[in-house]
Protein backbone atom coordinates (compact mmCIF):
# COMPACT_ATOMS: atom_id res chain seq x y z
CA UNK A 1 0.00 0.00 0.00
CA UNK A 2 2.87 2.34 0.71
CA UNK A 3 3.84 2.40 -2.97
CA UNK A 4 0.33 3.46 -3.93
CA UNK A 5 0.41 6.44 -1.60
CA UNK A 6 3.86 7.36 -2.90
CA UNK A 7 2.52 7.47 -6.43
CA UNK A 8 -0.44 9.60 -5.46
CA UNK A 9 1.72 12.25 -3.90
CA UNK A 10 2.54 15.19 -6.19
CA UNK A 11 6.13 15.21 -7.37
CA UNK A 12 8.27 17.24 -5.02
CA UNK A 13 10.28 20.07 -6.60
CA UNK A 14 13.67 18.29 -6.46
CA UNK A 15 12.21 15.58 -8.70
CA UNK A 16 12.81 17.77 -11.73
CA UNK A 17 16.23 19.23 -12.38
CA UNK A 18 17.22 22.25 -14.36
CA UNK A 19 18.89 21.69 -17.72
CA UNK A 20 22.54 21.61 -16.77
CA UNK A 21 24.99 24.01 -18.34
CA UNK A 22 26.90 21.42 -20.38
CA UNK A 23 23.70 20.33 -22.12
CA UNK A 24 22.75 23.93 -22.69
CA UNK A 25 26.17 24.55 -24.23
CA UNK A 26 25.95 21.49 -26.49
CA UNK A 27 22.50 22.53 -27.63
CA UNK A 28 23.69 26.01 -28.51
CA UNK A 29 26.77 24.65 -30.29
CA UNK A 30 24.69 22.24 -32.36
CA UNK A 31 22.22 24.99 -33.27
CA UNK A 32 25.06 27.23 -34.47
CA UNK A 33 26.68 24.41 -36.45
CA UNK A 34 23.43 23.45 -38.16
CA UNK A 35 22.74 27.09 -39.00
CA UNK A 36 26.25 27.64 -40.34
CA UNK A 37 26.23 24.59 -42.59
CA UNK A 38 22.83 25.61 -43.89
CA UNK A 39 24.19 29.01 -44.90
CA UNK A 40 27.32 27.38 -46.30
CA UNK A 41 25.27 25.06 -48.47
CA UNK A 42 22.87 27.73 -49.62
CA UNK A 43 25.35 30.54 -50.29
CA UNK A 44 26.84 29.22 -53.55
CA UNK A 45 23.37 28.47 -54.92
CA UNK A 46 22.05 31.93 -54.14
CA UNK A 47 25.25 33.51 -55.43
CA UNK A 48 24.99 31.56 -58.69
CA UNK A 49 21.37 32.51 -59.15
CA UNK A 50 22.06 36.20 -58.48
CA UNK A 51 25.04 36.25 -60.87
CA UNK A 52 23.13 34.56 -63.68
CA UNK A 53 20.09 36.77 -63.26
CA UNK A 54 22.16 39.97 -62.93
CA UNK A 55 24.13 39.24 -66.07
CA UNK A 56 21.47 37.65 -68.25
CA UNK A 57 17.98 38.67 -67.20
CA UNK A 58 17.98 41.90 -69.21
CA UNK A 59 18.31 39.98 -72.50
CA UNK A 60 15.41 37.58 -71.98
CA UNK A 61 12.99 40.46 -71.43
CA UNK A 62 13.09 41.16 -75.15
CA UNK A 63 10.27 39.43 -77.09
CA UNK A 64 12.67 38.68 -79.95
CA UNK A 65 14.72 36.56 -77.58
CA UNK A 66 11.91 33.98 -77.38
CA UNK A 67 10.79 34.15 -81.02
CA UNK A 68 13.86 34.48 -83.23
CA UNK A 69 17.00 32.50 -83.91
CA UNK A 70 20.53 33.77 -84.36
CA UNK A 71 20.45 32.97 -88.08
CA UNK A 72 22.31 35.48 -90.20
CA UNK A 73 23.75 37.38 -87.27
CA UNK A 74 27.51 37.69 -86.99
CA UNK A 75 29.31 37.42 -83.70
CA UNK A 76 29.43 41.21 -83.50
CA UNK A 77 25.73 41.90 -83.94
CA UNK A 78 23.37 42.18 -80.99
CA UNK A 79 19.78 41.05 -81.46
CA UNK A 80 18.17 37.83 -82.54
CA UNK A 81 17.05 35.21 -80.05
CA UNK A 82 17.46 31.64 -78.87
CA UNK A 83 14.21 30.16 -80.19
CA UNK A 84 16.22 27.61 -82.18
CA UNK A 85 17.97 26.45 -79.02
CA UNK A 86 14.79 26.38 -76.90
CA UNK A 87 13.12 24.18 -79.55
CA UNK A 88 16.16 21.91 -79.57
CA UNK A 89 16.25 21.55 -75.79
CA UNK A 90 12.52 20.85 -75.53
CA UNK A 91 12.49 18.46 -78.48
CA UNK A 92 15.46 16.44 -77.25
CA UNK A 93 14.12 16.35 -73.68
CA UNK A 94 10.64 15.31 -74.77
CA UNK A 95 11.80 12.57 -77.17
CA UNK A 96 14.01 11.28 -74.38
CA UNK A 97 11.10 11.28 -71.92
CA UNK A 98 8.76 9.53 -74.38
CA UNK A 99 11.26 6.68 -74.74
CA UNK A 100 12.63 6.55 -71.19
CA UNK A 101 9.52 6.94 -69.01
CA UNK A 102 7.58 3.83 -70.20
CA UNK A 103 10.70 1.67 -70.02
CA UNK A 104 11.61 2.96 -66.58
CA UNK A 105 8.10 2.49 -65.17
CA UNK A 106 7.90 -1.05 -66.53
CA UNK A 107 11.30 -1.86 -65.01
CA UNK A 108 10.19 -0.46 -61.65
CA UNK A 109 6.91 -2.42 -61.79
CA UNK A 110 8.87 -5.58 -62.54
CA UNK A 111 11.28 -4.96 -59.66
CA UNK A 112 8.61 -4.19 -57.06
CA UNK A 113 5.64 -6.31 -58.12
CA UNK A 114 7.13 -9.34 -59.85
CA UNK A 115 10.88 -9.67 -59.35
CA UNK A 116 10.99 -9.05 -55.59
CA UNK A 117 14.17 -10.80 -54.40
CA UNK A 118 14.77 -12.98 -57.47
CA UNK A 119 18.22 -13.22 -59.01
CA UNK A 120 17.13 -11.36 -62.16
CA UNK A 121 15.67 -8.52 -60.11
CA UNK A 122 18.89 -8.21 -58.14
CA UNK A 123 20.88 -8.11 -61.39
CA UNK A 124 18.55 -5.41 -62.76
CA UNK A 125 18.85 -3.32 -59.59
CA UNK A 126 22.63 -3.64 -59.75
CA UNK A 127 22.66 -2.56 -63.41
CA UNK A 128 20.40 0.40 -62.69
CA UNK A 129 22.69 1.44 -59.85
CA UNK A 130 25.71 1.33 -62.13
CA UNK A 131 23.85 3.15 -64.90
CA UNK A 132 22.91 5.95 -62.52
CA UNK A 133 26.60 6.50 -61.82
CA UNK A 134 27.61 6.65 -65.50
CA UNK A 135 28.92 10.12 -66.44
CA UNK A 136 27.01 11.78 -69.27
CA UNK A 137 30.10 11.87 -71.48
CA UNK A 138 30.35 8.08 -71.28
CA UNK A 139 26.68 7.71 -72.24
CA UNK A 140 27.28 10.08 -75.15
CA UNK A 141 30.36 8.20 -76.37
CA UNK A 142 28.52 4.87 -76.07
CA UNK A 143 25.70 6.15 -78.29
CA UNK A 144 28.30 7.59 -80.67
CA UNK A 145 30.05 4.24 -80.92
CA UNK A 146 26.79 2.30 -81.26
CA UNK A 147 24.64 4.47 -83.51
CA UNK A 148 27.05 6.57 -85.47
CA UNK A 149 30.18 4.44 -85.81
CA UNK A 150 28.57 1.00 -85.91
CA UNK A 151 25.08 1.57 -87.33
CA UNK A 152 26.11 4.47 -89.54
CA UNK A 153 23.43 6.92 -88.38
CA UNK A 154 24.23 10.61 -88.91
CA UNK A 155 24.87 12.85 -85.90
CA UNK A 156 21.43 14.10 -84.93
CA UNK A 157 19.19 15.33 -82.15
CA UNK A 158 17.72 11.84 -81.94
CA UNK A 159 21.13 10.42 -81.01
CA UNK A 160 21.27 13.03 -78.25
CA UNK A 161 17.88 11.86 -77.00
CA UNK A 162 19.11 8.26 -76.93
CA UNK A 163 22.08 9.26 -74.79
CA UNK A 164 19.73 11.20 -72.50
CA UNK A 165 17.53 8.08 -72.24
CA UNK A 166 20.48 6.24 -70.69
CA UNK A 167 20.80 9.01 -68.11
CA UNK A 168 17.08 9.32 -67.42
CA UNK A 169 16.08 5.66 -67.02
CA UNK A 170 17.96 5.00 -63.75
CA UNK A 171 16.60 8.18 -62.15
CA UNK A 172 12.99 7.36 -63.00
CA UNK A 173 13.39 3.66 -62.12
CA UNK A 174 14.76 4.56 -58.69
CA UNK A 175 12.04 7.06 -57.79
CA UNK A 176 9.22 4.92 -59.20
CA UNK A 177 10.56 1.87 -57.37
CA UNK A 178 10.61 3.71 -54.04
CA UNK A 179 7.10 5.06 -54.60
CA UNK A 180 5.63 1.68 -55.56
CA UNK A 181 7.24 0.17 -52.47
CA UNK A 182 5.41 2.56 -50.14
CA UNK A 183 2.00 1.67 -51.61
CA UNK A 184 0.65 -0.46 -48.73
CA UNK A 185 0.27 -4.19 -49.41
CA UNK A 186 -3.18 -3.93 -47.87
CA UNK A 187 -4.40 -2.15 -51.00
CA UNK A 188 -3.06 -4.93 -53.21
CA UNK A 189 -4.71 -7.53 -50.97
CA UNK A 190 -7.98 -5.61 -50.96
CA UNK A 191 -7.99 -5.71 -54.76
CA UNK A 192 -7.04 -9.39 -54.92
CA UNK A 193 -9.82 -10.21 -52.46
CA UNK A 194 -12.31 -8.58 -54.83
CA UNK A 195 -11.22 -10.97 -57.55
CA UNK A 196 -9.12 -8.43 -59.42
CA UNK A 197 -6.21 -10.02 -61.33
CA UNK A 198 -2.69 -8.95 -60.41
CA UNK A 199 -1.93 -6.92 -63.57
CA UNK A 200 -5.17 -4.99 -63.19
CA UNK A 201 -4.42 -4.35 -59.53
CA UNK A 202 -1.09 -2.84 -60.56
CA UNK A 203 -2.52 -0.72 -63.38
CA UNK A 204 -5.70 0.47 -61.67
CA UNK A 205 -4.78 0.55 -57.97
CA UNK A 206 -1.03 0.56 -57.32
CA UNK A 207 0.20 2.94 -60.03
CA UNK A 208 -2.61 5.50 -59.56
CA UNK A 209 -1.89 5.52 -55.82
CA UNK A 210 1.77 6.34 -56.49
CA UNK A 211 1.06 8.54 -59.54
CA UNK A 212 1.53 11.92 -57.91
CA UNK A 213 5.07 11.10 -56.77
CA UNK A 214 5.97 9.39 -60.04
CA UNK A 215 5.06 12.56 -61.96
CA UNK A 216 7.24 14.67 -59.67
CA UNK A 217 10.11 12.24 -60.27
CA UNK A 218 9.65 12.38 -64.03
CA UNK A 219 9.58 16.17 -64.16
CA UNK A 220 12.74 16.37 -62.07
CA UNK A 221 14.42 13.84 -64.36
CA UNK A 222 13.41 15.77 -67.50
CA UNK A 223 14.71 18.98 -65.98
CA UNK A 224 17.97 17.24 -65.22
CA UNK A 225 18.58 15.81 -68.68
CA UNK A 226 17.68 19.07 -70.42
CA UNK A 227 20.74 20.66 -68.88
CA UNK A 228 23.13 17.88 -69.92
CA UNK A 229 25.96 19.17 -72.09
CA UNK A 230 28.18 16.24 -73.01
CA UNK A 231 25.65 14.44 -75.25
CA UNK A 232 24.90 17.57 -77.31
CA UNK A 233 28.59 18.32 -77.72
CA UNK A 234 29.37 14.83 -79.00
CA UNK A 235 26.26 13.80 -80.87
CA UNK A 236 24.92 16.81 -82.76
CA UNK A 237 26.32 19.85 -84.50
CA UNK A 238 25.52 23.44 -83.54
CA UNK A 239 23.58 25.71 -85.85
CA UNK A 240 22.12 29.18 -85.57
CA UNK A 241 19.15 28.11 -87.69
CA UNK A 242 15.85 26.62 -86.52
CA UNK A 243 15.66 22.87 -87.10
CA UNK A 244 12.55 20.85 -86.23
CA UNK A 245 13.87 17.54 -87.61
CA UNK A 246 15.35 15.39 -84.85
CA UNK A 247 16.65 12.82 -87.35
CA UNK A 248 18.76 14.98 -89.56
CA UNK A 249 21.03 17.99 -89.51
CA UNK A 250 22.45 20.08 -86.76
CA UNK A 251 20.19 21.28 -84.00
CA UNK A 252 20.98 23.86 -81.37
CA UNK A 253 20.05 23.47 -77.73
CA UNK A 254 20.61 25.83 -74.82
CA UNK A 255 23.66 24.05 -73.34
CA UNK A 256 25.15 23.68 -76.83
CA UNK A 257 24.51 27.34 -77.63
CA UNK A 258 26.24 28.34 -74.41
CA UNK A 259 29.34 26.23 -75.09
CA UNK A 260 29.52 27.53 -78.67
CA UNK A 261 28.92 31.21 -77.97
CA UNK A 262 31.32 31.08 -75.05
CA UNK A 263 34.08 31.23 -77.68
CA UNK A 264 32.77 34.59 -78.92
CA UNK A 265 34.88 36.77 -76.67
CA UNK A 266 33.02 40.03 -76.85
CA UNK A 267 29.93 41.62 -75.31
CA UNK A 268 27.65 39.96 -77.86
CA UNK A 269 28.85 36.49 -76.93
CA UNK A 270 28.56 37.30 -73.24
CA UNK A 271 24.98 38.47 -73.72
CA UNK A 272 24.06 35.27 -75.56
CA UNK A 273 25.67 32.95 -73.00
CA UNK A 274 24.18 34.61 -69.91
CA UNK A 275 20.82 35.05 -71.61
CA UNK A 276 20.77 31.36 -72.54
CA UNK A 277 21.69 30.43 -68.96
CA UNK A 278 18.75 32.39 -67.59
CA UNK A 279 16.49 30.85 -70.24
CA UNK A 280 17.59 27.32 -69.31
CA UNK A 281 17.02 27.96 -65.62
CA UNK A 282 13.60 29.44 -66.39
CA UNK A 283 12.58 26.45 -68.53
CA UNK A 284 13.71 23.98 -65.87
CA UNK A 285 11.86 25.96 -63.21
CA UNK A 286 8.70 25.91 -65.34
CA UNK A 287 9.05 22.13 -65.74
CA UNK A 288 9.42 21.65 -62.01
CA UNK A 289 6.44 23.88 -61.29
CA UNK A 290 4.35 22.04 -63.89
CA UNK A 291 5.40 18.75 -62.34
CA UNK A 292 4.43 19.78 -58.85
CA UNK A 293 1.17 21.26 -60.13
CA UNK A 294 0.19 18.01 -61.85
CA UNK A 295 1.29 16.00 -58.86
CA UNK A 296 -0.82 18.19 -56.60
CA UNK A 297 -3.82 17.67 -58.87
CA UNK A 298 -3.34 13.90 -58.85
CA UNK A 299 -2.38 13.61 -55.20
CA UNK A 300 -4.59 11.66 -52.81
CA UNK A 301 -7.30 13.69 -51.17
CA UNK A 302 -9.18 12.90 -48.02
CA UNK A 303 -11.69 15.73 -48.03
CA UNK B 1 -26.39 -17.58 -52.84
CA UNK B 2 -24.71 -18.55 -49.59
CA UNK B 3 -22.67 -21.71 -49.86
CA UNK B 4 -21.22 -24.17 -47.39
CA UNK B 5 -17.51 -24.67 -46.82
CA UNK B 6 -15.86 -27.97 -45.99
CA UNK B 7 -12.20 -27.94 -45.09
CA UNK B 8 -10.51 -31.32 -45.30
CA UNK B 9 -7.11 -32.01 -43.76
CA UNK B 10 -5.67 -28.61 -44.62
CA UNK B 11 -1.96 -28.03 -44.01
CA UNK B 12 -0.53 -24.55 -44.47
CA UNK B 13 3.09 -23.54 -44.89
CA UNK B 14 5.17 -20.38 -45.03
CA UNK B 15 8.23 -21.58 -46.90
CA UNK B 16 9.55 -24.43 -44.77
CA UNK B 17 7.60 -23.37 -41.69
CA UNK B 18 4.58 -25.57 -41.07
CA UNK B 19 2.06 -23.01 -39.83
CA UNK B 20 -1.16 -24.99 -39.57
CA UNK B 21 -1.50 -28.72 -39.21
CA UNK B 22 -4.35 -30.86 -40.46
CA UNK B 23 -7.42 -28.66 -40.04
CA UNK B 24 -10.80 -30.13 -40.94
CA UNK B 25 -13.99 -28.23 -40.34
CA UNK B 26 -17.37 -27.48 -41.84
CA UNK B 27 -19.15 -24.15 -42.15
CA UNK B 28 -22.86 -24.35 -42.97
CA UNK B 29 -24.45 -21.68 -45.19
CA UNK B 30 -26.12 -18.59 -43.66
CA UNK B 31 -24.19 -19.06 -40.51
CA UNK B 32 -21.50 -17.14 -38.63
CA UNK B 33 -18.43 -19.10 -37.63
CA UNK B 34 -15.91 -17.45 -35.33
CA UNK B 35 -12.24 -18.43 -35.16
CA UNK B 36 -10.68 -17.73 -31.78
CA UNK B 37 -7.32 -18.56 -30.26
CA UNK B 38 -4.07 -17.02 -29.05
CA UNK B 39 -1.84 -14.97 -31.37
CA UNK B 40 0.17 -17.01 -33.85
CA UNK B 41 -2.12 -20.04 -33.66
CA UNK B 42 -2.90 -19.85 -37.37
CA UNK B 43 -6.52 -18.75 -37.32
CA UNK B 44 -5.90 -15.84 -39.71
CA UNK B 45 -3.82 -18.12 -41.90
CA UNK B 46 -6.67 -20.63 -42.11
CA UNK B 47 -9.10 -17.80 -42.90
CA UNK B 48 -6.87 -16.50 -45.69
CA UNK B 49 -6.56 -19.99 -47.14
CA UNK B 50 -10.35 -20.14 -47.57
CA UNK B 51 -10.22 -17.75 -50.54
CA UNK B 52 -6.67 -18.50 -51.63
CA UNK B 53 -5.28 -15.24 -50.25
CA UNK B 54 -2.75 -17.28 -48.28
CA UNK B 55 -0.67 -17.97 -51.39
CA UNK B 56 -0.32 -14.23 -52.15
CA UNK B 57 2.49 -14.15 -49.59
CA UNK B 58 5.78 -15.24 -51.22
CA UNK B 59 6.67 -18.82 -50.29
CA UNK B 60 3.25 -19.59 -48.77
CA UNK B 61 1.46 -22.74 -49.93
CA UNK B 62 -1.45 -24.93 -48.96
CA UNK B 63 -2.03 -28.68 -49.00
CA UNK B 64 -5.41 -30.32 -48.57
CA UNK B 65 -8.91 -29.53 -49.71
CA UNK B 66 -11.28 -26.63 -49.26
CA UNK B 67 -14.66 -27.47 -50.75
CA UNK B 68 -17.18 -24.77 -51.60
CA UNK B 69 -20.50 -26.60 -52.02
CA UNK B 70 -18.45 -29.68 -52.92
CA UNK B 71 -16.12 -27.96 -55.37
CA UNK B 72 -12.43 -27.92 -54.43
CA UNK B 73 -11.07 -24.37 -54.66
CA UNK B 74 -7.53 -25.78 -54.63
CA UNK B 75 -8.10 -28.02 -57.66
CA UNK B 76 -5.33 -27.48 -60.21
CA UNK B 77 -7.79 -26.22 -62.84
CA UNK B 78 -9.25 -23.50 -60.62
CA UNK B 79 -8.22 -19.87 -61.17
CA UNK B 80 -7.59 -18.22 -57.78
CA UNK B 81 -8.99 -14.95 -59.17
CA UNK B 82 -12.39 -16.59 -59.71
CA UNK B 83 -12.27 -18.08 -56.19
CA UNK B 84 -11.75 -14.62 -54.70
CA UNK B 85 -14.67 -13.28 -56.73
CA UNK B 86 -16.89 -15.86 -55.02
CA UNK B 87 -15.41 -15.55 -51.54
CA UNK B 88 -15.00 -11.97 -50.37
CA UNK B 89 -12.81 -10.70 -47.59
CA UNK B 90 -12.73 -7.83 -45.08
CA UNK B 91 -9.40 -7.02 -43.47
CA UNK B 92 -8.20 -6.04 -40.04
CA UNK B 93 -7.39 -2.46 -40.97
CA UNK B 94 -9.88 -0.58 -43.15
CA UNK B 95 -8.26 -0.26 -46.58
CA UNK B 96 -10.37 1.81 -48.97
CA UNK B 97 -8.64 2.64 -52.24
CA UNK B 98 -7.21 6.15 -51.67
CA UNK B 99 -7.51 7.23 -55.30
CA UNK B 100 -11.23 6.51 -55.48
CA UNK B 101 -14.41 8.20 -54.33
CA UNK B 102 -16.79 6.49 -51.92
CA UNK B 103 -18.99 5.31 -54.79
CA UNK B 104 -16.04 4.09 -56.86
CA UNK B 105 -14.65 2.22 -53.86
CA UNK B 106 -17.90 0.32 -53.45
CA UNK B 107 -18.15 -0.65 -57.11
CA UNK B 108 -14.40 -1.15 -57.59
CA UNK B 109 -14.76 -4.92 -57.87
CA UNK B 110 -17.39 -4.69 -60.61
CA UNK B 111 -15.72 -1.81 -62.39
CA UNK B 112 -12.36 -3.54 -62.52
CA UNK B 113 -14.11 -6.66 -63.79
CA UNK B 114 -15.26 -4.60 -66.78
CA UNK B 115 -18.75 -3.35 -65.81
CA UNK B 116 -19.21 0.02 -67.57
CA UNK B 117 -22.94 0.68 -67.14
CA UNK B 118 -22.99 3.76 -64.87
CA UNK B 119 -26.63 3.37 -63.91
CA UNK B 120 -26.19 -0.23 -62.87
CA UNK B 121 -23.08 0.70 -60.89
CA UNK B 122 -25.03 3.44 -59.09
CA UNK B 123 -27.71 0.93 -58.16
CA UNK B 124 -25.18 -1.60 -56.92
CA UNK B 125 -23.40 1.10 -54.93
CA UNK B 126 -26.62 2.14 -53.20
CA UNK B 127 -27.64 -1.45 -52.50
CA UNK B 128 -24.24 -2.37 -51.10
CA UNK B 129 -24.01 0.78 -48.97
CA UNK B 130 -27.49 0.12 -47.61
CA UNK B 131 -26.42 -3.45 -46.93
CA UNK B 132 -23.44 -2.15 -44.99
CA UNK B 133 -25.60 0.36 -43.02
CA UNK B 134 -23.60 3.23 -44.44
CA UNK B 135 -26.00 4.69 -47.02
CA UNK B 136 -27.60 7.27 -44.74
CA UNK B 137 -24.22 8.63 -43.67
CA UNK B 138 -22.64 8.98 -47.10
CA UNK B 139 -25.46 9.40 -49.60
CA UNK B 140 -24.77 13.13 -49.93
CA UNK B 141 -21.05 12.75 -50.51
CA UNK B 142 -20.66 9.72 -52.75
CA UNK B 143 -18.09 11.52 -54.87
CA UNK B 144 -15.84 12.44 -51.96
CA UNK B 145 -12.72 10.34 -51.33
CA UNK B 146 -13.20 7.24 -49.20
CA UNK B 147 -10.17 8.19 -47.10
CA UNK B 148 -12.12 11.08 -45.55
CA UNK B 149 -14.47 8.81 -43.61
CA UNK B 150 -13.93 7.81 -39.98
CA UNK B 151 -12.31 4.45 -39.21
CA UNK B 152 -15.62 2.72 -38.50
CA UNK B 153 -17.21 4.18 -41.62
CA UNK B 154 -14.20 3.12 -43.68
CA UNK B 155 -14.55 -0.43 -42.42
CA UNK B 156 -18.25 -0.48 -43.34
CA UNK B 157 -17.22 0.95 -46.73
CA UNK B 158 -14.87 -2.01 -47.11
CA UNK B 159 -17.71 -4.38 -46.19
CA UNK B 160 -19.92 -2.65 -48.79
CA UNK B 161 -17.12 -3.08 -51.31
CA UNK B 162 -16.85 -6.77 -50.47
CA UNK B 163 -20.60 -7.46 -50.72
CA UNK B 164 -21.02 -5.38 -53.89
CA UNK B 165 -19.53 -8.20 -55.96
CA UNK B 166 -22.17 -10.54 -54.47
CA UNK B 167 -19.90 -13.21 -53.06
CA UNK B 168 -21.18 -16.49 -51.62
CA UNK B 169 -19.02 -16.27 -48.54
CA UNK B 170 -17.65 -13.34 -46.56
CA UNK B 171 -14.42 -13.74 -44.63
CA UNK B 172 -13.61 -11.21 -41.93
CA UNK B 173 -10.14 -10.97 -40.45
CA UNK B 174 -10.51 -9.19 -37.08
CA UNK B 175 -12.74 -6.55 -38.68
CA UNK B 176 -13.27 -4.60 -35.45
CA UNK B 177 -9.82 -4.67 -33.88
CA UNK B 178 -8.98 -1.15 -35.11
CA UNK B 179 -12.38 0.31 -34.20
CA UNK B 180 -13.96 1.96 -31.19
CA UNK B 181 -16.80 0.23 -29.29
CA UNK B 182 -19.60 2.10 -31.08
CA UNK B 183 -18.25 1.29 -34.55
CA UNK B 184 -17.70 -2.28 -33.35
CA UNK B 185 -21.34 -2.51 -32.32
CA UNK B 186 -22.39 -1.18 -35.74
CA UNK B 187 -20.32 -3.87 -37.47
CA UNK B 188 -21.61 -6.61 -35.18
CA UNK B 189 -25.21 -5.60 -35.91
CA UNK B 190 -24.31 -5.60 -39.57
CA UNK B 191 -22.93 -9.14 -39.33
CA UNK B 192 -26.31 -10.29 -38.00
CA UNK B 193 -27.97 -8.66 -41.03
CA UNK B 194 -25.48 -10.09 -43.50
CA UNK B 195 -25.94 -13.58 -42.08
CA UNK B 196 -29.28 -13.78 -43.89
CA UNK B 197 -27.55 -13.70 -47.26
CA UNK B 198 -23.97 -14.80 -46.73
CA UNK B 199 -21.92 -17.48 -45.10
CA UNK B 200 -19.63 -15.61 -42.73
CA UNK B 201 -16.36 -16.64 -41.14
CA UNK B 202 -14.85 -14.16 -38.69
CA UNK B 203 -11.51 -14.17 -36.89
CA UNK B 204 -11.59 -12.31 -33.61
CA UNK B 205 -9.41 -11.79 -30.57
CA UNK B 206 -12.40 -10.61 -28.63
CA UNK B 207 -14.16 -13.60 -27.06
CA UNK B 208 -17.21 -11.58 -26.09
CA UNK B 209 -17.51 -10.66 -29.72
CA UNK B 210 -17.30 -14.30 -30.76
CA UNK B 211 -19.98 -15.13 -28.21
CA UNK B 212 -22.19 -12.28 -29.41
CA UNK B 213 -22.06 -12.72 -33.17
CA UNK B 214 -21.32 -16.34 -33.97
CA UNK B 215 -23.39 -19.50 -34.28
CA UNK B 216 -20.43 -21.81 -34.02
CA UNK B 217 -16.93 -21.22 -32.73
CA UNK B 218 -13.63 -22.84 -33.61
CA UNK B 219 -10.81 -22.71 -31.10
CA UNK B 220 -7.26 -22.89 -32.50
CA UNK B 221 -4.14 -23.39 -30.45
CA UNK B 222 -0.43 -24.11 -30.68
CA UNK B 223 0.99 -27.34 -29.41
CA UNK B 224 4.07 -25.35 -28.36
CA UNK B 225 6.52 -22.70 -29.51
CA UNK B 226 7.63 -23.38 -33.10
CA UNK B 227 4.93 -26.04 -33.47
CA UNK B 228 2.19 -25.71 -36.08
CA UNK B 229 -1.19 -24.39 -35.02
CA UNK B 230 -4.16 -26.75 -35.05
CA UNK B 231 -7.88 -26.79 -34.58
CA UNK B 232 -8.65 -27.85 -31.02
CA UNK B 233 -12.40 -27.78 -31.03
CA UNK B 234 -15.33 -26.68 -33.17
CA UNK B 235 -18.80 -26.59 -31.69
CA UNK B 236 -21.90 -24.46 -31.20
CA UNK B 237 -20.83 -21.15 -29.71
CA UNK B 238 -23.06 -21.71 -26.70
CA UNK B 239 -21.44 -25.04 -25.92
CA UNK B 240 -17.89 -23.73 -26.46
CA UNK B 241 -18.44 -20.93 -23.99
CA UNK B 242 -20.41 -22.91 -21.42
CA UNK B 243 -19.26 -26.46 -21.61
CA UNK B 244 -16.25 -27.09 -23.87
CA UNK B 245 -15.03 -30.67 -24.19
CA UNK B 246 -11.33 -29.79 -24.30
CA UNK B 247 -9.44 -28.48 -21.30
CA UNK B 248 -7.35 -26.08 -23.45
CA UNK B 249 -10.53 -24.43 -24.70
CA UNK B 250 -11.84 -24.01 -21.19
CA UNK B 251 -8.52 -22.55 -20.01
CA UNK B 252 -8.50 -20.09 -22.91
CA UNK B 253 -12.05 -18.83 -22.65
CA UNK B 254 -11.85 -18.53 -18.90
CA UNK B 255 -8.74 -16.37 -19.30
CA UNK B 256 -6.27 -18.75 -17.68
CA UNK B 257 -3.89 -18.32 -20.63
CA UNK B 258 -3.58 -16.58 -23.99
Amino acid sequence: MSTATDLNRPAAPPAFQEINSSRRFKNRLATILVGLTFVLALAPLVWLLITVIAKGFQYVLNADWWQKSLAGLTSRQFGGGVYHAIIGTLLQGLICAVIAVPIAILVAVYLVEYGKQSRLAKAVTFTVDILSGVPSIVAALFIYALCITTLGMPRSAFAVSLALVLLMIPVVVRTTEELLKIVPDELREAAYALGVPKWKTIVKIVIPTAMSGIITGISLAIARVMGETAPVLVLVGYTTFINYDPFGGSMASLPLLMTSERLTTNEVGEARVWGAAVTLILIITVFNLLGSLISRLTSLKTK
Amino acid sequence: MAKRIDVKDLNLFYGKFHAVDGVSLAVPPRNVTAFIGPSGCGKSTVLRSLNRMHEVIPGARAEGKVLLDGEDIYASTVDPVSVRRTIGMVFQRPNPFPTMSIRDNVVAGLKLAGERNGKKLDEVAEQALRGANLWAEVKDRLNRPGGGLSGGQQQRLCIARAIAVQPDVLLMDEPCSALDPISTLAIEDLIQELKKDFTIVIVTHNMQQAARVSDQTAFFNLAGVGQPGRLVELDDTERIFSNPTQKATEDYISGRFG
